[in-house]
């Protein structure tokens, strides 16, 4: 199914919650908003026609000019051959959203990620544990305005 | 040969205490079972039968209780790096570190840049003998754990203090 198509059944369903089209990103996105964002990624799963049934990739990006956090999901449906891109902006001051493991199990690893190298916090998530740097490491690597420590434990880094 | 020697029989030398000390420390050096990315296949590569480590009396244990080498193959990341200074602290003395490959040696392909990754395991514990490569071939590794031989027969063993 088209993007477009993908953006006007959600548009249809869920209304003001659905922000954005971004037809000119590669590949097209959808825009949604934070608070909406379980339910959402539900319907694409579980409607039929769409049967988004795999999370490809999570991954979070620092926008520091805009003074936002962007998570973006990469879903794929196997069965209908097609894929899309959600985007949720979050307030870079403190970046909640809610887990998506409710819907993909799989997401959970991704959302550790995402937390350990940007500090996004998914609220629900059963484990938000560190996953690529020690559990006492401080502040978010991938972050722009990260300032890399000059020691750690006993030796340089 | 001496005058002494000559009046013994064939099957007895001579030789210094040191020299025995080192040659029987060198022809079994025990390095320990542990490899931590893409070096260790080549360091699995070097213990296997075409390369067969095992002819200069180095295998591999599966403690560090009865290790004399630690090989450091392959990269350390912050998070792995304090087990390895605790791995390198059980082994008893004397001990004997090889860093292999890049990575061990200096951070190699994640040196600029990288979060995660310790910029060479000279950092944490002393290193005998760097082996460049990325990953080095056994040849290399091999060559590595000759030098380290020499080095331990250079050593001296009863000095006063
Ligand atoms: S030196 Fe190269 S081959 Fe060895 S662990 Fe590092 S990246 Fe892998």
């Amino acid at each position: 199914m088209e993007a477009k198509k993908i953006y006007e059944i959600l548009s249809g369903r869920f209304g003001s919650a659905i922000q954005q089209f971004q037809e000119n990103t590669l590949p097209p996105s959808i825009v949604v908003g934070h608070q909406a964002i379980v339910e959402v990624c539900d319907f694409l799963k579980k409607a039929e026609e769409l049967e988004f049934l795999s999370l490809i990739c999570l991954s979070a990006v620092d926008m520091q000019e805009k003074g936002k956090m962007a998570v973006v999901y990469h879903l794929g449906s196997m069965r209908q051959r097609h894929t899309i891109v959600l985007k949720v902006e979050l307030d870079r001051g403190s970046p909640h959203v809610r887990t998506v493991g409710t819907v993909w199990p799989v997401a959970a690893w991704y959302e550790r990620e995402a937390y350990d190298l940007l500090g996004v916090v998914f609220d629900g998530h059963p484990d938000l544990r560190r996953i690529l740097m020690p559990e006492d490491w401080e502040g978010y690597p991938l972050r722009k305005d990260y300032v890399y420590p000059k020691r750690y434990h006993t030796w340089d880094v | 040969m001496g005058a002494l020697e000559d009046r013994l029989p064939d099957n007895i030398l001579f030789t210094t205490v040191d020299k025995f000390l080192n040659w029987s420390q060198k022809s079994s050096l025990w390095y320990m079972l542990f490899a931590t990315a893409c070096c260790g296949i080549e360091l699995m590569q070097t213990g296997a039968s075409r390369y067969d480590l095992d002819r200069f009396g180095a295998v591999f244990r599966a403690t560090p209780r009865q290790s004399d080498l630690m090989i450091v193959a392959g990269t350390i990341t912050h998070m792995m790096a304090d087990r390895v200074k605790r791995l390198y602290d059980q082994m008893p003395s004397p001990k004997y570190v090889i860093a292999m490959g890049s990575c061990a040696n200096t951070g190699g392909p994640f040196y600029k840049d990288s979060y995660a990754v310790l910029k060479g395991v000279d950092r944490i514990i002393p290193v005998d003998v760097y082996v460049p490569g990325c990953p080095p071939r056994p040849e290399a590794l091999i060559e590595g754990i000759m030098k380290l031989q020499e080095k331990i027969m250079e050593k001296k063993n009863l000095v006063r203090k």
